[in-house]
C-alpha cells in the first residue's frame, strides 16, 4: 500500500479525486484518501471512449470488498483514454494512485473550471478539517 | 417462563437490579400506554409438546398426499423419490441452524456446499455461472427478466404460452414495478411455441424473451430457431427449465441461451404441498456482476489454505442498497444443499438413467392412454391429453385412489378437456397400466 | 486444531469414474433408443460432469463439511436483527409427516383441508399478532414480503387514480428495505433520525407529501429502538395520502405487547424464520407474510384462502380462491413456503398467546441485561452503547473508542470472539453508528451464557491492550483463518473448473 501522499502538481476536488492538467487534456484519478476509505479496491468499470462527463456529476464506481463508491468527475470533458490494466490489476489504485492507478483521460471541454478546484495544501487542510469534525 | 426460556422469578430479580429497572414493564416505558395491549392475545393457550404433535397430526391425516394415491401430477413439481441420506445430512444442526453466512471462518461446510450445488448447477445448465439459489421457480423467472432491465432499460417482455402460468403471473405481477408490459405469443397446433408468432413479437424495445424446456405442455421445444429468433433485436433470452431433463436434453447454455431458471423442487426436495424448495439461477459469464442472490467464491486464508467466501457482495442489498441487483437476503440455501446432495447421489450416469427412464416411460403411457394428444411431438416427462370426460375420469380414478393428473383447463381454457400426465421414476408401468384401465373404462361407460 | 489438506476437496473432487451412489429401478417399459424418441437436435451431447461417488462417500463429505460450521444449536448467536433463537425440534417432526411432506400443491381443495385449514389458522394468528385482519402467507422471505408490500401500495395509489413516486426509508434501514423500493419502481428519498435515535419527525414533516407513496419503518428500528413518536409519525404519513409499512424483522421485541397494527401501520411482513423458529439454514428457507389493513385488502395476491361451504355443513371448510380482480396477482407458484407454515404453526400453538408475550418480555430483559453488562467499566469506555436509552430487543455498541484508543477495530473483535466460540454479532451495520455491533441475544439464551459473552468482551479488550496484534490477527482455532476477500472479488472463481 502507498504511503499518504497529495503531489503538489496535482488539482483536487473536494469528493477525494484528482487531476492531472496537460495542454487542453486531463488524466484522472482518485486520491490517497480515497483508496484507504475504500479499502483493498477489487473492481473499477471504466465509462466507454467517446462517452461525455460533466464536472461534479459521478462517471463511474469503484468497489472494494465491502464497499462502493462514486468516482466524481472533478473536470468536464470527453473521454479519450481508459486504464485497460485496471481490469487485471485494480489494486494498482490502492499501490500507486497518481500513476499506475490512473483512471480516465479526457479531452477537456472547459479548461477554465480546473481555477474551481483545490491544490494540494488546500485539498490536505480540508482532510484535517472533515476528520476532526 | 416457557419451556424455550429460561429466566426464572430470581433471574429476572437479578437482572434487573443490574439493569436498574424495577419492573419488567418498566422496560417497555418507551412503548405509549395507547399502544399497550392490556389483555393478553385472543389466541389458544400454549399446550404440551405431545398435544401440538396430536394437533398436526390430525390435520395432516386430512390430505391425501402421495402415500394414499398413486398420483400422474406434475405441472411444475413432482413426485420424486427422495433418497434418506438427504434428510440424515440436512437434519444436521451444523446445516439446519446458523444463518448467512457472513462470518465465513466459521461457515466453511456452508459456503463449500453453496460452491458445489453452483458448480452442479453451471454442469446441468452449460452456463458458465450460477448462483447459490433463489426462492422457487416462477420467481426466479421474474427475477431473470429484472437482471435484462438493468441490462438494456427496454421496457417488453415476450413470453411465449407454454411458459408456465405461474411465472408468466410473476412476470406480471412484478412487471407492476419494474413498468414493463408482458406480451405473450401462442402455441402452435402441436403444442409448441409458434415460431413465427414469437419472431413478430420481438421488437427493438424488448428486454428479454421467455421460454421454457420442457414447456408446460411436456413439449421439448426446438430451441435453437427460436433463440435465434428471440435475440435478434438484442433483446435476451431467458429459459426455465425442467432440471431432471437435464440428463437427456441439450441444456440452454448449447443453444446460447443468455440466463437459465428454474424450479428445483424434483432435485432432493419434498413436495410439501409447493414449498419450500428452491429456484435456481445460471448466467453467461457477463452477466455475473449483475447476477442477484448470493455467490460463493473461492479463495485462500492467512495460510494459504483453500477456502471460500461470499464474494461480489457489492451486488447485494447489504451493502448496494437502492442500486442492488436484486432485493433477496434469505433464500434457500438449505434447500439447495439437499440439491447438491440430490445431484451427487444420482451423479453422472444416474441423471441420464433417471433421464432415460422417465423418457422411456413418459412415451408408454401416452400410447397405453390411447388419448387424443394435445402435444404430439417430443416429449421427456410429461404430456398432454384430451379427455371426453374429465369428471368422469376423476371420479372413477379418486375411487381407486389415483390421480389422473392435472386439469388443463384451469389455466388454458382452449384446453378445457385437456388432462396434463406426469411420469416420475415412482410411477411403475403398473401404475400407467391402471390409469389407462381406468381411462378405458371411462371411455366405455361415456360412450355408452 | 488444523484438518488436514484433504479436508478441503469438493465432492467433484472426491468423484471416481464407476462409482455411484443411485441404483435406478427397472426399466419394465419397452427399451425404445433414445434417438427414435428425441429430435437428433434436443439430445444432450455430453451428460452433465456430475460427481461420481457411492453413497459413503457423499454422507462422510457433507459430515465433514457440517463440522465446519458454528450452528445455534452449537453456541450462542446473538446477530442483531435476525433473531436467533432456539427451534424446537418438534418443527421438524410435524414437518415431516407425509400429509405435509408428500402433499401435491395442486391436490384438489378438498383432499387438502388439513393443509388449508392450518393455512387458514396461521393466518388468524399473525392477524392477531398483527393488529391487521388480512393475510397473505404467499411471499417467500422478508424482501419477498416487502415487495409484496410496495406492489400493494402501487396498486392502492393505482387504484385511486393517483401516481407517487417516492418512498421514505430512514437511513437506519435495512438494506433491503431500499433495493426492494428500486425493484418495485419508486425512488428512495432518505429520512433523517434525530438525536434519541427515532424518526427525525421535522424532516419527517418536510419529505413526506403528495408524491410519497410509502414509508418503510422498523420499530423497533434497527438501532433497538422504539420510536416514541410512531402514533404521531403515522399521523403524517396517512395526512400525506401515503401507506405505512411495518418491516417485520424486529417483531420479536413487542410480540404480544403491541400491536402494528394498532401503531397504524398498514402493512406489515413477518420473518417466520426469525420471530416464529422456522430454522435459518444456513441462509433459508423462511417465509415472509403479510398481514394488510382494510383498505389494502383487494389487493392481496392470489390465490386466498377462503372459508367455504363445506358438504356436510358441520365443519368448516376451506378453499383456494382466485376470484379477487384488483388483486396484485401472483409473487411465485403455488401456495409458499408451506414446509415454513406448519412450523411456524407448531411454534405458535406450543407456547401460546400468553406464551408469545414472555417471548417478548424475555428477550428485552435478556438485550437490555447484557447491555448494562457490556456498560461495566473496562468495556463500557471503549464499545460505548449508541444510543444511552433502554432498548428492546437488541441494541448497538460503537467500536470507535477501541478503534482509537486500542487500534483494534470491530472486525478484529468479531473475528477473536469466534475463538470464544461465539458468533459474532452483527457488525458494521446500522451505517449511522462508527464501527457498529448490532447485538440480539433473542430470549432462548440463559442468564449464564450472557454472562460469559461479557466476560468474553472483556477478555478480548484486555488483549487488545496488552497486544493488539494477536487480536488483529484472529481468528486462529476456526477451521480456517482470515480469508482474502479481496482476491475472491478480484478474480471470482464461483465453480469448480470444467473438466476440458
Amino acid at each position: 500500500m502507498a504511503d499518504e501522499t497529495y503531489p503538489p502538481d496535482l488539482l483536487y476536488h473536494p469528493e477525494h479525486d484528482w487531476a492531472r492538467v496537460e495542454d487542453g487534456e486531463a488524466t484522472l484519478g482518485i486520491t490517497w484518501f480515497a483508496q484507504d476509505q475504500l479499502g483493498e479496491v477489487v473492481f473499477f468499470d471504466p465509462p466507454h471512449l467517446g462517452t461525455a462527463i460533466a464536472a461534479n456529476d459521478p462517471y463511474s464506481e469503484v468497489e472494494s470488498v465491502k464497499a462502493v463508491s462514486d468516482v466524481i468527475a472533478p473536470l468536464s470533458g470527453e473521454v479519450t483514454a481508459v486504464n485497460e490494466a485496471l481490469s487485471d490489476a485494480p489494486e494498482k489504485i490502492n499501490d500507486d494512485p497518481y500513476g499506475e492507478g490512473w483512471l480516465i483521460r479526457v479531452r477537456l471541454s472547459d479548461p477554465s473550471e480546473a481555477d474551481a478546484l483545490l491544490d494540494a495544501d488546500a485539498y490536505r487542510e480540508r482532510l484535517a478539517a472533515e476528520s476532526s469534525e | 417462563m416457557t419451556r424455550y426460556t429460561s429466566a426464572t422469578d430470581r433471574d429476572r430479580r437479578e437482572m434487573l437490579a443490574a439493569i436498574g429497572a424495577g419492573s419488567i414493564d418498566d422496560l417497555f416505558a418507551d412503548i405509549p400506554e395507547s399502544l399497550r395491549l392490556s389483555a393478553p392475545l385472543e389466541l389458544p393457550d400454549g399446550m404440551a409438546e405431545q398435544d401440538v404433535y396430536d394437533h398436526l397430526a390430525q390435520l395432516a391425516a386430512r390430505n391425501r398426499h402421495c402415500e394414499d394415491e398413486v398420483s400422474f401430477l406434475g405441472a411444475g413439481m413432482y413426485d420424486h423419490y427422495v433418497p434418506a441420506l438427504i434428510d440424515s445430512i440436512i437434519q444436521r444442526s451444523e446445516f439446519l441452524t446458523p444463518y448467512t453466512p457472513y462470518q465465513p471462518e466459521v461457515s466453511q461446510g456452508g459456503l463449500q456446499a453453496m460452491f458445489e450445488f453452483q458448480t452442479a448447477i453451471s454442469e446441468l445448465t452449460g452456463l458458465p455461472v450460477a448462483n447459490a439459489s433463489l426462492y422457487e421457480g416462477p420467481s426466479s423467472v421474474a427475477s431473470a427478466g429484472y437482471l435484462a432491465l438493468l441490462e438494456n432499460r427496454r421496457s417488453r417482455f415476450v413470453t411465449s404460452r407454454g411458459v408456465h402460468p405461474h411465472s408468466r403471473a410473476a412476470l406480471e405481477t412484478y412487471g407492476r414495478g419494474f413498468g414493463t408490459t408482458l406480451h405473450e405469443t401462442p402455441l402452435d397446433e402441436r403444442g409448441a411455441t409458434d415460431l413465427d408468432a414469437l419472431a413478430a413479437a420481438v421488437d427493438d424495445d424488448t428486454a428479454a424473451v421467455f421460454l421454457q424446456q420442457p414447456n408446460f405442455l411436456g413439449t421439448v421445444e426446438d430451441l435453437g430457431p427460436l433463440v435465434e429468433a428471440a435475440q435478434r433485436t438484442g433483446a435476451l433470452v431467458v429459459c426455465s427449465v425442467d432440471p431432471l431433463t437435464l440428463g437427456v436434453l441439450e441444456p440452454p447454455g448449447a443453444f446460447g441461451v443468455d440466463i437459465a431458471v428454474g424450479e428445483g423442487q424434483s432435485l432432493g426436495n419434498r413436495l410439501d404441498y409447493g414449498g419450500p424448495s428452491f429456484g435456481f439461477f445460471a448466467a453467461r459469464d457477463r452477466f455475473i456482476r449483475r447476477m442477484p442472490g448470493r455467490i460463493a467464491g473461492e479463495t485462500v486464508d492467512a495460510d494459504g489454505r483453500r477456502g471460500f467466501v461470499l464474494t461480489l457482495q457489492t451486488r447485494e442489498q447489504h451493502i448496494r442498497r437502492e442500486k442492488a441487483t436484486h432485493n433477496i437476503c434469505t433464500s434457500q440455501a438449505l434447500n439447495a444443499v439437499a440439491g447438491v446432495i440430490y445431484l451427487s447421489w444420482l451423479g453422472r450416469r444416474g441423471i441420464v438413467e433417471l433421464g432415460e427412464l422417465m423418457l422411456r416411460r413418459t412415451h408408454y403411457a401416452r400410447e397405453a392412454l390411447g388419448l387424443q394428444p394435445i402435444n404430439p411431438g417430443p416429449v421427456v416427462r410429461e404430456f398432454a391429453m384430451r379427455v371426453p370426460d374429465l369428471d368422469d375420469l376423476f371420479r372413477r380414478a379418486r375411487a381407486e385412489r389415483v390421480n389422473p393428473g392435472y386439469r388443463l383447463g384451469r389455466d388454458y381454457p382452449e384446453y378445457a378437456d385437456g388432462l396434463l400426465v406426469a411420469i416420475t421414476e415412482r410411477r411403475t408401468r403398473a401404475d400407467i397400466d391402471r390409469l389407462a384401465g381406468l381411462v378405458a373404462r371411462s371411455r366405455e361407460g361415456v360412450a355408452a | 486444531m488444523r484438518p488436514a489438506e484433504t479436508d478441503t476437496l469438493t465432492i467433484f473432487e472426491r468423484s471416481q469414474e464407476g462409482r455411484r451412489a443411485f441404483s435406478p429401478p427397472p426399466t419394465d417399459v419397452p427399451e425404445t433408443p433414445i434417438e427414435e424418441l428425441l429430435p437428433a437436435a434436443a439430445v444432450r451431447r455430453w451428460p452433465p460432469e456430475l460427481p461420481e461417488v457411492a453413497e459413503p462417500e457423499i454422507v462422510r463429505h457433507y459430515n465433514n463439511l457440517s463440522k465446519k460450521n458454528f450452528d445455534l444449536d452449537t453456541g450462542f448467536y446473538p446477530l442483531g436483527s435476525c433473531t436467533m433463537k432456539y427451534n424446537p425440534k418438534l418443527n421438524e417432526r410435524v414437518a415431516a409427516l407425509p400429509g405435509h411432506a408428500r402433499l401435491h400443491p395442486l391436490q384438489d381443495d378438498e383432499y387438502a383441508q388439513g393443509a388449508l385449514e392450518l393455512m387458514w389458522r396461521l393466518e388468524r394468528a399473525l392477524a392477531e399478532i398483527a393488529g391487521l385482519p388480512h393475510v397473505s402467507l404467499q411471499p417467500s422471505a422478508g424482501s419477498h414480503g416487502e415487495l409484496a408490500g410496495l406492489l400493494l401500495t402501487r396498486a392502492y395509489h393505482e387504484d385511486r387514480g393517483e401516481s407517487r413516486t417516492k418512498v421514505l426509508t430512514p437511513d437506519t434501514a435495512h438494506g433491503t428495505n431500499p433495493a426492494t423500493v428500486t425493484m418495485a419502481g419508486y425512488e428512495v428519498v432518505k429520512v433523517g433520525t434525530a438525536a434519541d435515535g427515532g424518526v427525525d419527525l421535522d424532516d419527517l414533516r418536510a419529505r413526506a407529501g403528495e408524491d410519497t407513496a410509502c414509508l418503510m419503518l422498523t420499530n423497533p428500528n434497527t438501532l433497538g429502538l422504539f420510536d416514541r413518536n410512531i402514533e404521531e409519525i403515522a399521523r403524517i404519513v396517512h395526512e400525506a395520502g401515503a401507506t405505512l409499512y411495518y418491516d417485520g424483522a424486529n417483531l420479536n421485541a413487542v410480540v404480544g405487547i403491541s400491536r402494528p397494527g394498532d401503531m397504524g401501520f398498514d402493512i406489515v411482513h413477518f420473518n417466520l424464520h426469525k420471530t416464529f423458529t422456522q430454522p435459518h439454514g444456513g441462509g433459508g428457507p423462511g417465509a415472509g407474510p403479510i398481514a394488510v389493513s382494510d383498505r389494502i385488502e383487494p389487493y392481496l395476491p392470489v390465490p386466498r384462502v377462503v372459508e367455504s361451504a363445506s358438504r356436510n355443513g358441520a365443519e368448516p371448510a376451506y378453499e383456494l380462491d382466485q376470484d379477487h380482480p384488483k388483486s396484485i396477482g401472483r409473487l411465485r407458484g403455488f401456495q409458499g413456503n408451506f414446509g415454513v407454515f406448519v412450523r411456524s404453526y407448531a411454534y405458535i400453538r406450543s407456547v401460546g398467546g400468553d406464551g408469545l408475550r414472555d417471548v417478548a418480555e424475555t428477550a428485552v430483559l435478556n438485550a437490555n441485561y447484557l447491555r448494562a453488562r457490556l456498560a461495566e467499566p473496562g468495556i463500557g469506555e471503549l464499545l460505548p452503547v449508541a444510543f444511552d436509552r433502554t432498548c428492546m430487543h437488541e441494541f448497538v455498541l460503537s467500536g470507535a473508542p477501541a478503534k482509537r484508543e486500542l487500534g483494534i477495530k470491530t472486525l478484529d473483535i468479531a473475528k477473536r470472539l469466534l475463538d470464544h466460540r461465539v458468533h459474532p454479532p452483527t457488525v458494521y451495520f446500522p451505517l449511522l453508528v462508527h464501527e457498529a455491533l448490532m447485538i440480539e441475544p433473542t430470549e432462548t439464551e440463559t442468564r449464564e451464557t450472557l454472562d460469559r459473552f461479557a466476560d468474553s468482551i472483556r477478555a478480548i479488550l484486555e488483549e487488545g491492550r496488552r497486544d493488539p496484534e494477536l487480536v488483529k490477527g484472529a481468528p486462529y482455532e476456526t477451521p480456517v483463518r482470515r480469508l482474502d476477500e479481496g482476491r475472491a472479488a478480484r478474480r471470482p472463481i464461483v465453480r469448480q473448473p470444467p473438466v476440458t
